[in-house]
């Protein structure tokens, strides 16, 4: 089982890495250049903007396209979830366009960034959250956050002055728009969740 | 439901290990800063924060070392500080494991830095601390009203060392301006001496950004915590002695807030 993890350039991505080791897995941290062509599962971590992480892809978007397109499960943390979308709010850039709809900036009547503990109320099942508590909070740190078109995508939702998807799934793509490398047990179960769909 | 208050144990670390001061000086060994990190988040702290309190030749390669090896035994944010000058120190911090960092002395001194370091690395990744001191004279810019009489906060830097003229309510909110992600304010005068919050200092700065802003220094017991987030309206509370000597476990200190209301990780 290979899981790659795609280096932007920017940011922890160490943290990642050990929090995959502990859920059972040995991923790679690699550049969209050494990014394998045959891999299992692919993780597009959270660090960075929308615009440099995409200007770090570059014209290698095809390359993502094309490991879609052959069932390797991808999981976007934070950001890496919000490049699934086309357009967003935070700056210029066109993403993969997904899943449709767009990234939205939080209303300026609350703390921006939406930093802490938030909790997840489950709107439906999804392998990646089984074993998981309804309400289990997580880690969240984004100002930013997705808004698709469709509601079926959505698997979790958080309040926070709006109420926002916080774990997107279509086919073999998932996004979590928290962290779950920092969030503690609950996050842990996630990551073994994935590491089981991507062995599958 | 919202946003849940933070309980954030904090690590000073000199020369790779653990220790706790009173008013910033008379520090004491507390321990092993990996076996700590651990213990605390199995105890369900919601953050970490470690400090490299003094400057000394080899505290960049401590702090490299340091931090990886708490990253590789913890899956909770932490926030490292002390000696970043600038964006290397920042991008050598980050991919050790950190979430984020935490800069005093050079935002003092260059506070374009902050832009900078929020343009490449997220302002989320930028947190200012600021050392501030209360000054009973009226010579400050914002006088506070507080029970021991008008005072002004001064802010001081390298580590509690020099004192800078600087408003401390005023550059808290230049910095939030300037696109800091979150303050970690520390009261001097409360530092160590588990009395309490300053929750005068705290209220002025949280009613005044709109980012997170942590209170420091003075917590000892329970209703420290609950005070810092009611009355000082604190998105996180940061505390080292009362965890470091087990003084008040952690679990207990989350269960005396959930039960007086406050939204909490259990």
């Amino acid at each position: 089982m290979d899981i790659d993890i795609l280096d932007y350039g920017v940011g922890n991505l160490f943290s990642l890495k050990c929090a995959l080791q502990k859920a059972g897995a040995d991923p790679r941290i690699v550049t969209i250049i050494e990014l394998g062509d045959e891999i299992d599962g692919l993780i597009m971590p959270g660090v960075g903007s929308f615009t440099a992480a995409l200007r770090k892809i570059g014209t290698s978007q095809t390359k993502i396209f094309d490991l879609i397109d052959s069932g390797t499960v991808v999981l976007g943390i934070c950001l890496g979830m919000q490049i699934f979308f086309k357009e967003s709010e935070e700056g210029r850039g066109e993403g993969l366009g997904i899943i449709p709809g767009r990234v939205v900036k939080f209303r300026e009547d609350v703390k921006i960034p939406h930093m802490g503990w938030n909790n997840l109320k489950i709107v439906k099942f999804n392998e990646l959250i089984e074993g998981l508590a309804d309400e289990s909070y997580v880690y969240f740190v984004h100002s930013y956050y997705p808004s698709p078109s469709r509601r079926d995508f959505i698997i979790t939702e958080t309040d926070y002055g709006v109420t926002f998807p916080s774990i997107l799934a279509h086919e073999n793509l998932y996004g979590t728009q928290f962290h779950p490398e920092k969030s503690g047990e609950a996050g842990l179960i996630i990551l073994r969740n994935f590491v089981k769909i991507v062995k599958r | 439901m919202t946003l849940a208050k933070r309980i954030v144990p904090c690590l000073d670390v000199d020369h790779g290990r653990v220790v706790k001061g009173i008013n910033f000086v008379n520090l004491r060994s507390a321990g092993d800063p990996v076996e700590l990190a651990q213990r605390y988040c199995e105890a369900r702290a919601d953050e970490l924060v470690f400090l490299d309190i003094t400057a000394s030749p080899e505290k960049r390669k401590i702090l490299e070392r340091v931090v990886r090896d708490v990253a590789e035994n913890i899956n909770i944010p932490f926030t490292v500080g002390g000696g970043i000058r600038g964006e290397d120190d920042v991008r050598m911090v980050l991919c050790s494991g950190a979430d984020k960092v935490s800069v005093n002395t050079a935002a003092v001194e260059e506070p374009r830095l902050i832009p900078r370091l929020s343009k490449i690395f997220g302002s989320q990744c930028v947190v200012v601390a600021i050392d501030a001191k209360r000054r009973y004279d009226s010579e400050g810019p914002v006088i506070v009203k507080t029970t021991e009489g008008d005072c002004w906060f001064e802010v001081y830097t390298y580590g509690g060392r020099k004192a800078t003229g600087l408003d401390a309510i005023l550059w808290a909110q230049k910095v939030a301006k300037l696109g800091a992600g979150e303050l970690l304010v520390t009261s001097m005068d409360r530092d160590g001496t588990e009395k309490g919050y300053d929750l005068e200092l705290t209220l002025t700065i949280s009613e005044k950004v709109n980012i997170p802003v942590i209170a420091s220094g003075g917590a000892g017991k329970p209703e420290n915590f609950y005070d810092a987030f009611t009355i000082g309206k604190a998105d996180a509370a940061l505390a080292a002695s009362v965890f470091h000597y087990d003084k008040f476990p952690i679990p207990l200190i989350k269960k005396y807030l959930v039960e007086r209301g406050i939204e909490m990780r259990p």
